[in-house]
């Protein structure tokens, strides 16, 4: 039973200090909690600041963190103009400040002031699955041994355990390439930004690799991951791509660990 | 075209062992001589490989800092892509703009 | 009554896959992953590591790697960011079971959180917020604290805040709250010695007599750190726990003088931001060690305040 006094989310507020602290907090235009103060009655409004202060900057920062790129394409006063409004509208709705971004790419796509950017928000994708590539599970990646222990007759039917820090990113614009010059020191050279370009992030041991993949690459790598069979899922890319690689591709996968040894299984 | 007539088995057969082979390991390789082998294969194997990739900062740390950083707020300037943008182009459009658009400022 | 004896032992089960380092009496540092390579380079070291709890509750990679390797050689504190203890709504189930794994996974030396909260119904406002000292606010907290402690089968130290405004609600002492929630659930302290200096210039008190009230008995780690100097409305100081700089003076003096009364207990040099090369940050941690060292040879831990 749920006493009267408590909302739904199990908050019990008898002192009535939490709802009225943060409704400021993330509100320039709101005035600080009344109950609050200085010393013998002081004022608190600048005191207040510096948790309003706290809030905004660090999630900014975190924002910075987690999109360096994104921070370095469009500049620090830019970046932090964009990330403060995103920290205004959606704030993190986890404790783990390492998950917190994943609406960004979709709020730079509506953010009328990066439409001369129509590429941005790929490169925030690539940037995101960057970090959760980083922070995956750890897993062995499947050996080209166990490949090639398979009977030819069964390869087609092979299904493959993905990696749990595999992910792939596709991009109507040259994502891969501008993630890449920006993730970096040095200069930025002219990018034709439209050139489509697939990004594959994985981490097939401690380095998070980030590659370009060749033609019918993410379809391949895509209907692997969603449970086809090596069969399908080469057939489908030779038809999503004519100069689709299966051998390449297939050592591709294998050398950045898209795959984990934990095979499920090999009926057709 | 048909479901199995352009991969046959076959043809996977001998692209797997194609992919293996261009591997050139005879035995089941250690972690450490993995990644060995990764750091030499990028460029050959799989697209472009991305330099000082392993050297970006790891995802933000919580903290339990007080910041002494105002939070400014915003001007026209910085509603105008300033960075490294401008050298992005998009063809049948021009780069960044660099003149301030006459836009309400964001809350 | 609690023991405060436990408060800093670590439990030694038949599943432990780390060695027990004891971390009596030594001083740490904050671990930065940028300082790992010169740790691993200098070879086991005299000293402690604490880390965020929060920045090791991702499923793998680099971070469990690093303080893997830190935790091999060396006593580790877990001090947790966002539990949200003294926030009015129930703990987050699922964090505190990513809290509880951290502990059963690295075997801590020392396991702390903050009298604060920070997250409101759904969002997270990354900082530590205060509370009103009240009777329901004790009680809640003490609930809180229980929870956590039965979760993770070990007592959690307690640290005190830094707080930059006053509640009109507050109806009793900072250091009557801590003492009472140290009385009703077990737990120990984490004495923060520079929020007692920044609190005490903020509100006008004497760090001194905030000391004098302060369990010290129950205090199982020490906290040091830098702050930054900003004002308040009226032009007065206004002192931020900026954690950005070397120890202030007089810090350190407030500390040799809990030190003498408490005796040498465990103690942080913290440094979150604009983070020094290594050795700045160990030298700090040195100049604790010295101090604590010192305080070693002449005083008998324990002794100075009794549990009251």
């Amino acid at each position: 039973m749920r006493p009267a006094n408590l909302n739904s989310h199990g908050v019990d507020d008898r002192s009535g200090y939490a709802a009225e602290f943060v409704a400021a907090l993330l509100d320039p235009e709101r005035a600080p909690p009344v109950f609050i103060s200085g010393p013998n009655g002081k004022a608190a409004t600048k005191r207040y600041a510096v948790y309003r202060n706290n809030v905004t900057v660090s999630l900014i920062n975190a924002l910075a963190a987690t999109f360096p790129a994104i921070l370095r394409l469009t500049g620090e006063d830019f970046f932090r103009a964009m990330a403060r409004l995103h920290v205004r509208t959606t704030p993190p709705t986890s404790p783990l400040l390492f998950e917190y971004g994943r609406d960004l790419p979709e709020f730079i796509e509506r953010y009328e002031h990066a439409r001369s950017l129509p590429w941005l928000a790929d490169v925030a994708r690539i940037e995101r699955a960057w970090l959760d590539a980083y922070h995956a599970a750890d897993a062995k990646p499947l050996l080209p041994e166990t490949l090639a222990a398979i009977p030819p007759e069964q390869l087609g039917g092979v299904v493959l355990t993905p990696h749990p820090a595999a992910r792939v990113v596709r991009s109507r614009y040259s994502a891969v390439t501008i993630f890449a010059a920006n993730r970096r020191d040095g200069p930025v050279p002219r990018i034709d930004a439209g050139e489509p370009e697939d990004a594959l992030i994985a981490r097939p041991a401690l380095d998070v690799v980030v590659r370009r993949l060749p033609p019918g690459g993410a379809e391949f790598l895509s209907r692997l991951s969603a449970g086809e069979p090596l069969g399908a899922a080469a057939e489908a890319a030779s038809t999503s791509a004519s100069d689709f690689d299966i051998s390449a591709n297939i050592a591709g996968m294998l050398e950045a660990g898209v795959f984990t040894d934990d095979r499920k299984g090999n009926e057709q | 075209m048909s479901k199995g007539t352009t991969v046959s088995a076959a043809i996977l057969t001998s692209a797997v062992a194609a992919a293996l082979s261009s591997f050139a390991h005879a035995a089941p390789m250690t972690e450490a001589e993995m990644s060995a082998a990764m750091d030499a294969g990028k460029e050959k194997c799989y697209g472009v490989s991305l330099a000082g990739m392993n050297d970006c900062a790891a995802g933000p740390g919580t903290t339990c800092q007080g910041t002494s950083t105002v939070d400014y707020q915003g001007n026209a300037w910085t509603l105008v892509p300033g960075g490294t943008c401008t050298s992005i182009e998009v063809p049948g459009d021009r780069a960044g703009s660099l003149e301030p658009l006459d836009r309400d400022l964001p809350a | 009554m609690n023991q405060q004896a436990n408060i800093q032992r670590a439990p030694v089960s038949a599943a432990s896959r780390f060695p027990a380092h004891p971390v009596t009496g030594l001083a740490g540092t904050s671990f930065k992953h940028q300082h790992l390579p010169t740790i691993l380079a200098d070879g086991p070291q005299r000293g402690f590591f604490e880390v965020h709890a929060e920045n090791y509750m991702g499923a793998g990679g680099p971070p469990h790697d690093a303080l893997t390797r830190i935790r091999r050689d060396h006593p580790v504190s877990l001090h947790g960011v966002c539990m949200s203890i003294g926030g009015p709504q129930p703990l987050d189930k699922a964090h505190l079971g990513r809290f509880k794994a951290l502990v059963d996974r690295y075997e801590p030396a020392l396991v702390s959180e903050h009298l604060a909260w920070s997250t409101h119904v759904t969002s997270y406002y990354n900082d530590l917020l205060p509370l009103p000292y009240t009777q329901p606010t004790l009680a809640r907290v003490a609930e809180h604290i229980e929870e956590v402690q039965e979760a993770i089968g070990r007592p959690i130290l307690l640290e005190n805040p830094s707080t930059y405004v006053l509640f009109t609600q507050s109806t009793m002492s900072e250091t009557d709250f801590l003492r009472e929630l140290v009385r009703r659930t077990g737990c120990g302290l984490l004495l923060d010695v520079n929020n007692v200096f920044v609190s005490a210039t903020n509100h006008g008190f004497a760090a001194l007599d905030y000391l004098a009230d302060f369990p010290l008995a129950h205090v199982g780690e020490v906290h040091l750190a830098g702050h930054a100097e900003q004002t308040d409305d009226e032009g007065d100081l206004l002192l931020i726990d900026s954690h950005d700089g070397p120890v202030a003076d007089a810090v350190w003096k407030l500390f040799d003088i809990v030190i003498a009364q408490r005796g040498p207990v465990p103690t942080l040099v913290e440094w979150d931001s604009d983070i020094p090369e290594w050795p700045v940050l160990k030298a700090e941690a040195t100049a604790a060690q010295a101090i604590l060292d010192h305080h070693a040879q002449s005083i008998i831990p324990g002794n100075a305040y009794a549990a009251r």
